[in-house]
């Protein structure tokens, strides 16, 4: 059997874009001598270019359920269809070639460089030695690691959040049209942790590769999920939704627990300030005549006019002696704090307000011009909002 | 004997050999008849080491495999360790009379234990991700062996061949005992004799330290990861 159409992605991470459809039907796993099943008749359909996480307290099978899409684990019963071929009828080692492959303790090879790690696969399927040269440095750039730098050394020589990197970068070598990634940021610290997400999500968003994501981590499976399949003890499915559906509407007290009592804040996480309808504020500026603002009032949806300069950048919001003469003047009652912007989490805004004591704060966009006011009315509207508008996964991620 | 019959007779008189002292310039006179016993030295040491090697390597992969023949193997080897050397010399003797044959056979046998023990210590000490992002990734099991675990394992491998070749070094200074000459004929000859001991012990251990230092700096070659620092 001659490689899968290596030629046709040549020299492009974005430009190939091939990602597998894949489903579960009925996918079954049993260990001799045990008497529950690992995964106990696995139903569902991942869509090409979607990120779908397993998710689960240990034991739950998420793992098994991953390993047996490359046959890694053999399937006992049922079967796993890679768009639309069983993945019974590929043989594991040709099958695996063609899935990238990442695992929490990463596996780098520690006597092979960082380049030579990256190349493992692009070498079984017997690329020419210029083109895996010029894929393992797109790959290493991809990952935002510089390859002059980083080609040569060994993977000891590396911290922690790059040797991921690199794990990522070698999962994705030959452009695989499904990636499995198990717990692939479980070692990291929180912070990088963090980084490491937002940097996949970003990645994402240009690949868009079909991805199977392992974790016991609900607020990770969140965040990283277009679609997120809860497993219970027993390998059984509780709840296959996307993430907001999830929270809104779980499906039994076991899920009910174990997407925590803080659902609703969890959802506000899902979504970002320009997602939602910012109340209009009467803006003001210093020197303008006060009859054109008091109209300006009667249309807003809050009554108190927020000076902002000449760039359009919040100043403060106006006391009523401000408006007492002919012309606005600069009276401020209260700072504009805290200033909200556009590309944040609503969350994080709604932690912003709490901790200033304020009931709403002014938006700003990239440029810091004002663009509406934040609420917590309009916070707690937000959580209105169908799941199905509510965007997930590469979606959700930052703007750029 | 006529070898005798010459020592004996430059040793006469009353001189720093004739009081079986440390004689420099007997030393250089007589260096000559170290010679072959070196060179048959050299000969015993790398051809018992690179066929129990040999052996002992493709036992270890077997056993890697199939993990139920390590107890056999190892407890095999051990005892072929455990007899006596000059014994296993003499025992074989009526079996594969005198020459380089019995003396390899014991030789190579000494060497079985080092390793086969250090390649499957090697092997087991591959970290077991890497083992599973290879399977992941579709290495077959050939080319997980050869590409990742026999590399890692280098050093391992290396440490035992190590010990394998200096004890060799050692053990063949009794291959005479099976009529295969090497370094030990000419000092339990005259071991009395200072110089002479000096001479033929010095070239033992010079042998043994060249050997080291090779097979060292074969290892240093070979796994240059080792040497990555952050």
């Amino acid at each position: 059997m001659s490689p899968p159409n290596t030629d046709s992605e040549e020299g492009s991470v974005s430009g190939g874009n091939v990602a597998a459809t894949l489903e579960f039907r009925e996918a079954t796993k049993r260990y001799p001598g045990q008497d529950e099943p690992a995964v106990d008749h696995l139903s569902l359909e991942v869509p090409a270019g979607e990120i779908c996480v397993f998710v689960g307290p240990s034991g739950c099978g998420k793992t098994t359920a991953m390993r047996m899409v490359n046959r890694m684990i053999d399937i006992t019963e049922g079967d796993i269809l890679l768009d639309g071929t069983s993945v019974r009828e590929r043989r594991p080692a040709e099958l695996r070639r063609q899935i990238g492959y990442a695992i929490q303790q990463i596996g780098l090879f520690p006597h092979l460089t960082i380049a030579d790690n990256i190349a493992t696969v692009p070498k079984l399927l017997g690329w020419p030695k210029d083109r895996i040269d010029s894929r393992v440095d797109e790959l290493l750039e991809l990952v935002s690691l510089d390859p002059h730098e980083t080609r040569s050394r060994y993977p000891a020589q590396l911290s922690g959040g790059q040797r991921q990197r690199v794990g990522v970068a070698r999962a994705l070598a030959v452009d695989p049209p499904l990636m499995l990634m198990d717990e692939p940021f479980g070692a990291i610290d929180p912070i990088n942790r963090e980084r490491l997400q937002n940097e996949f999500l970003r990645l994402q968003q240009e690949i868009r590769k079909t991805v199977v994501f392992v974790t016991h981590d609900i607020d990770e499976a969140i965040k990283m999920g277009d679609k997120i399949a809860v497993l219970q003890k027993g390998g059984t499915l509780a709840q296959f939704a996307s993430p907001a559906e999830l929270l809104a509407y779980p499906k039994g007290k076991f899920v009910e627990d174990f997407v925590g009592a803080d659902r609703a804040l969890k959802r506000l996480a899902l979504q970002r300030v320009r997602d939602v309808d910012l109340w209009k504020a009467p803006l003001a500026r210093e020197g303008e005549p006060v009859q054109g603002l008091r109209a300006k009032i009667s249309d807003a949806d809050i009554d108190i006019p927020l000076l902002v300069d000449d760039a359009g950048r919040p100043q403060g919001w106006l006391s009523k002696r401000a408006m007492s003469g002919e012309r606005v003047t600069k009276d401020l009652r209260s700072p504009a704090h805290p200033v909200v912007e556009l590309d944040d989490i609503l969350r994080d805004a709604l932690s912003d307000l709490l901790e200033s004591e304020a009931q709403y704060g002014p938006v700003v966009d990239e440029h810091g011009r004002v663009q509406g006011v934040l609420s917590l009315e309009v916070l707690a509207h937000a959580l209105q909002i169908p799941p199905d508008q509510v965007p997930s996964g590469a979606d959700a991620a930052p703007a750029h | 004997m006529l070898l005798a019959q010459i020592q004996f007779e430059q040793r006469k008189g009353d001189t720093c050999e004739s009081e079986n002292g440390f004689c420099p310039s007997w030393i250089g006179d007589n260096f000559e008849r170290y010679v072959d016993p070196f060179w048959q030295h050299v000969f015993l040491t790398v051809t018992a080491v690179v066929l129990g090697f040999v052996i002992a390597f493709a036992l270890a992969l077997l056993a890697h495999r199939k993990r139920w023949l390590i107890p056999p193997i190892s407890v095999t080897s051990q005892v072929l360790y455990g007899i006596p050397s000059v014994a296993l010399f003499l025992l074989l003797l009526p079996a594969t009379g005198r020459g380089n044959t019995t003396a390899l056979i014991a030789l190579v046998s000494y060497t079985l234990v080092f390793v086969f023990v250090n390649v499957s210590t090697g092997l087991d000490g591959v970290p077991e991700d890497s083992i599973d992002a290879a399977r992941g990734m579709g290495l077959t099991e050939n080319q997980l062996l050869w590409r990742v675990e026999v590399p890692l394992a280098l050093p391992e491998i290396f440490a035992g061949l190590r010990i394998a070749t200096t004890t060799t070094v050692g053990l063949a200074a009794l291959a005479f005992f099976a009529g295969a000459g090497g370094l030990g004929e000419p000092i339990y000859r005259d071991i009395g004799f200072k110089s002479n001991v000096a001479v033929a012990g010095g070239l033992c251990v010079l042998l043994a330290a060249v050997l080291d230092l090779a097979i060292l700096h074969a290892q240093r070659m070979l796994t240059p990861w080792r040497r990555a620092t952050p």
